[in-house]
């Protein structure tokens, strides 16, 4: 019997606010507990929420770069749960009428292009954190309470673990390139809730669904549901059942792991929310966040092959970040010639953030230093041989590449008026190596170029003293 | 007619418990309550819309301003147990976290 | 000497005269308490060294002309939040909260110069329509000791009924200020959704809540609006409309008002006598001036149903914050988590709290809502639209605020349903978000009863304007318990 899968992926993202969704306390972690909280996230009796409207603002962003169609007319509705981590036992979410519908995401799995479907996203808040210590209590955060989240919620277009994580490759990248969220699984600005299914192929409706939870990186999602796929196929295939049940990701055992079985669906009673006026978003708003979107990865990549003859691998990696995307452009305009640009990028400065495990944003480099050092390379003021001491300067300290090189007397000696009577100098005192190089000896003319480096200390402009000694040699 | 085994699983649903006696005497004066509300099933709503809201308001909205305006200590004085700035709470068994 | 019975104005100016100080004032009050309330029990938190304080440096910052309030003691139901005042909305599960910060109103008055003396009994959360289902105490009907106060304001409505303060604050959801009102003789005020901040009002029915006062006169109610009413960036459901000076109008004429007055309204369940003085108020009305006629508000036996299932649906949302963890009650030798939710709650909500949690709870749950929260929803549409179709005619509604006047304690509280029917006059105002206030029309066997003008949205100052000349030409307020005002 062959199959066929079923993937939904529910993903969270947090968007950047100063401020939380229905409250104007600050959102920023890595604070003493509840620090960042006032009455109303604490859920105090008599408190009422507000929107924040700038992170409205931010959803219509992420909804308009995943080509969805925004709702006009929405109002707040309620989800009703008791859980420590959510005050009020409700969340203040949009059920009924969601920021947006209709989406889409475009793919790439070996080789073919597919569109994987956005069935909505809505904005809704965070809840607070839990931990769990052994001395039989549990402990509540509420400094994350009320965070802005915009939940993206994928049609069941996705049909295998590979095209899960592509999407959501994709999904991180787009949103990223829209600056409404940090988008980092490791840091909790990108969450996954996943549910996979199998159906024996022909079959109407779906399978039944598994739900795995602790999916905290790419890999863990893909693995995750790879295991479950074949977890619920062999079980399908041994004459079993597949239970509706939650289960965890154990990634050090590599296998899914039974959390509890469900018994019918939950009800969270959603209701509208009665505190909260309804938003009706305009036109005229939806064009001021059209014309604050940024670029799109996919245009900008397209551009760099198209204006720039980047090949297409590399206009990728360009483009795998923002940070990284926005370095690449702001080097050009500084008038860095395109390729060099990328091609420092993609080699010398990747391979340092690598091995130093930093980011642009912790380095000295500045688009305008790069573009810099780049120009001084393609004048012959340095040798690419001092570039590499340039580049270490410069991506730990903000000078300016010229004046430094000038300072530590590392400027390439490339005038013909300067460089050629020392040529004729070494030429005058090594006759045998110009009876070499005219007998056929190509050999002779490394020698001379060394001797004449080594007489101006490895300044002199290699591809200026190797014209001057050709025509000088052949005047003898 | 509403029966005990429903009233039972809408205390669940509210986390509140009661007495066998108890439960008789809410599902008997639910189920009259339940007997007047009845009557709305006489009105003819087709095509009427809701009423949520009774005033019509729209786009009250807040600019995205952080003001952090209370004393973490202020808000922790009512808490029945903490450590720290934590609220701390009977253990939470067999239940994911998110 | 006693100040009993006197209103906000008198007292204004004899405080501005300086014949009273705001300390001598204060400490009058308290005595009066002590005096009147072991009685009437309508205090649930005294304020007093604060309130004396208070009295202190409003004396010392003098008296303005233009500040009604200075120095004049208030009282505030016990469900709208004070900061570092026990604040319990009368339920075993706020049994020791206590509030980090003022409610908006509580905030203004201040503002304004009012004293707060205390703390005021009411039904647990504002549920109910005698004021006996509060966790602590029973409070009494000022005119009848063996009476309800009416509720769920009632301990505000006792206590400005029984001469301890001119004003109190109390909250209207479903007629928890009229009907108290109407119960021990005054007037109360409950003003136009979205009109006054209920930031700090610990919610009964979010969509239906509304703070409003309880005073002796219609002016007193005129100038506490004046103070409380507004937008308040805290709360997104106020309008951003300005507030006029609903003192401007008092006094003017109402010669040519077009009144309405639904035939359901003195239909079946309403006490002949009581829809007798509800005539001669009519009567009353057009010997004012302004004509009266009968219109029907086809929806109106539907309000109650639609009512329970709204308000109880919001309650049961609005209340599950109250599980043990952050504040209130937690139940004792609690062994995990689903022990603290279930115990706490089990053990610190009363009776009739746990009644309306069920019926919302129900009427939200998966395979009910579309029957049960979604009809009443558009039911809700309807009954509004009547009422706008009254209005496309007519400037305001008059009818009785209750079915009876005051009933025996403990006559009803065994029979929710038939509780719920008391209310059934008020309940469609606050569905519609309306305006309306309830005024003292004449005795019923020594017990008083509540003549209710309902208006327009936002038309506080219309309904002020003819319930002034209402007071004015019938004297009614003037009687109080016990005896006529010397
Ligand atoms: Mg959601
Ligand atoms: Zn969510």
């Amino acid at each position: 019997m062959n199959f066929e899968t079923t993937i939904g992926l529910e993903v969270h993202v947090e968007l950047k606010t100063k401020s939380k969704m229905y409250s104007p306390t600050a959102v920023s972690y890595g604070a003493e507990p509840n620090v960042n909280t006032n009455v109303i996230d604490w859920g105090f009796p008599g408190t009422l929420p507000t929107i924040n409207r700038g992170a409205y603002s931010y959803g219509i962003m992420v909804a308009l770069a995943l080509h969805a169609d925004i709702t006009r007319h929405t109002h707040f509705d309620r989800k009703n749960y008791f859980y420590p981590d959510n005050p009020k036992a409700y969340q203040i979410t949009q059920s009924e009428t969601p920021l947006a519908t209709n989406g889409y995401v475009e793919i790439e799995v070996d080789g073919k292009k597919k569109k994987i479907g956005i069935h909505e996203l809505h904005v809704e808040e965070d809840a607070g954190k839990n931990s769990h210590e052994d001395d039989g209590y549990s402990y509540v955060d509420l400094n994350r309470q009320g965070t802005p989240l915009v939940e993206i919620v994928s049609e069941p277009d996705i049909a295998s673990p590979e095209e899960a994580y592509q999407y959501l490759e994709q999904l991180r990248q787009i949103v990223q390139f829209t600056g409404a969220s940090d988008v980092k699984m490791e840091e909790g600005s990108m969450r996954v809730d996943t549910n996979l299914s199998v159906r024996p192929i022909g079959q109407d409706g779906f399978g039944t669904k598994t739900e795995i939870k602790n999916l905290n990186s790419f890999n863990h999602v893909r693995d995750g549901l790879a295991y479950e796929q074949k977890r619920q196929i062999q079980l399908l295939m041994a004459g079993g059942e597949v239970r509706q049940e939650t289960r965890r990701w154990d990634p050090a055992k590599k296998e899914t792991i039974l959390m509890r079985v469900k018994e019918g669906a939950d009800d969270y009673r959603y209701f509208p929310e009665p505190d909260l006026p309804p938003v009706f978003v305009s036109q005229q708003w939806i064009d001021e966040v059209q014309a604050k979107l940024p670029e799109a990865p996919a245009k900008r990549r397209a551009r760099y092959v198209t204006d720039w003859g980047i090949p297409e691998y590399d206009a990728g990696v360009l483009t795998l970040t923002m940070e990284m995307a926005n370095f690449f452009e702001a080097t050009v305009a500084a008038g860095a010639d395109p390729k060099q640009a990328s091609n420092w990028l993609m080699g010398e400065v990747s391979g340092y953030l690598n091995a130093e495990h930093l980011e642009l944003k912790d380095v000295a480099l500045t688009p305008a230093h790069l573009a810099g050092m780049i120009n001084l390379i393609d004048d012959g003021t340095i040798s690419s041989k001092i570039a590499k001491k340039v580049f270490q300067e410069i991506i730990k300290e903000d000078v300016d590449p010229k004046a430094w090189v000038e300072e530590k007397g590392m400027v390439q000696l490339s005038d013909p008026a300067k460089l050629t009577p020392i040529v004729n100098d070494i030429l005058d005192n090594n006759a045998q190596s110009i009876d070499d190089f005219k007998n056929g000896k190509s050999r002779a003319i490394g020698f001379l170029v060394g001797q004449i480096m080594k007489q101006t200390h490895g300044k002199a402009n290699p591809k200026v003293v190797n014209s001057i000694l050709m025509t000088e040699i052949k005047k003898r | 007619m509403i029966s005990k085994d429903s009233v039972a699983h809408v205390a669940g649903l509210a986390k509140l418990a009661f007495s066998e006696d108890e439960l008789q005497q809410y599902t008997a004066q639910l189920d009259e309550i339940l007997n007047m509300v009845a009557q709305l099933e006489t009105v003819d709503t087709t095509g009427v819309p809701v009423t949520t809201q009774s005033i019509h308001l729209e786009n009250v909205m807040r600019e995205d301003v952080a003001v952090n305006d209370t004393d973490v200590q202020d808000l922790l004085a009512n808490v029945p147990t903490k450590k720290g700035t934590l609220i701390q709470v009977p253990s939470i068994i067999d239940k994911e976290d998110d | 000497m006693s100040y009993d019975n006197l209103d906000i104005t008198k007292l204004h100016d004899q405080l501005q005269s300086g014949k009273l100080t705001a300390a001598a004032l204060t400490a009058q009050t308290f005595a009066d308490i002590k005096r009147i309330d072991p009685e009437i029990d309508a205090f649930l938190t005294l304020n007093e060294a604060a309130a004396k304080k208070a009295a202190a440096a409003q004396d010392d910052a003098g008296i303005e002309a233009d500040k009604p309030f200075a120095g004049v003691p208030v009282g505030i139901k016990d469900n709208i939040v004070t900061k570092g005042l026990k604040t319990t909305a009368a339920s075993k599960i706020l049994n020791n909260f206590v509030p980090v910060y003022d409610a908006t109103v509580v905030e203004k008055l201040q503002a304004a110069g009012a004293i707060i003396a205390g703390k005021l009994n009411l039904d647990e959360f504002a549920m109910g329509s005698s004021t006996e289902n509060s966790a602590f105490k029973t409070t009494k009907n000022a005119w009848d000791h063996t009476k309800v106060p009416g509720g769920s304001s009632g301990g505000s409505a006792a206590a400005v009924a029984s001469g301890q303060l001119p004003m109190a604050l109390g909250t209207d959801t479903g007629g928890s200020i009229r009907q108290p009102a109407a119960f021990n003789g005054i007037v109360g005020l409950k003003p136009t959704y979205g009109r006054v901040s209920r930031w700090g009002v610990i919610a009964f029915a979010s969509s239906l809540d509304v703070v409003g006062s309880l005073t002796h006169t219609v002016r007193d109610a005129a100038l506490t609006l004046n103070v409380i009413a507004g937008h308040d960036k805290k709360d997104a459901t106020t309008a951003d409309l300005a507030v006029p000076d609903y003192t401007a109008k008092l006094g003017q004429s109402i010669q040519g008002m077009k009144i309405a007055l639904p035939e359901e309204y003195l239909g079946e369940g309403v006490d002949p006598a009581v829809a007798e003085q509800i005539k001669q108020a009519a009567e009353q009305f057009r010997s004012l001036g302004a004509t009266v006629e009968t219109v029907s508000l086809p929806h109106t036996k539907y309000a109650v149903p639609a009512y329970y299932i709204i308000a109880s649906s919001e309650a049961s949302s609005n209340l599950q914050r109250f599980d043990g963890i952050r504040y209130g009650f937690r139940a004792k030798d609690v062994k995990n988590l689903e022990d603290v939710y279930v115990r706490s709650r089990s053990e610190g909500f009363g009776p009739e709290v746990k009644r309306r949690i069920m019926l919302g709870t129900f009427s939200l749950s998966a395979g009910f809502y579309d029957a049960y929260f979604k009809k009443a929803a558009q039911v809700r549409t309807l009954i509004a639209q009547d009422f706008d179709k009254v209005f496309e005619d007519y400037d305001f509604i008059i009818g009785p605020t209750t079915p009876t006047t005051a009933f025996k304690i403990g006559a009803k509280v065994t029979d929710p349903l038939t509780m719920y029917m008391n209310d059934i006059l008020t309940i469609p105002v606050n569905l519609a978000g309306l305006p309306a206030l309830s005024i003292p029309a004449g005795l019923v066997d020594g017990m008083p009863v509540g003549l209710q003008l309902i208006g327009k949205q936002f038309d506080e100052q219309t309904l002020l304007q003819a319930a002034d000349a209402f007071e004015t030409a019938t004297g009614y307020q003037d009687a109080i318990p016990g005896g006529a005002n010397e």
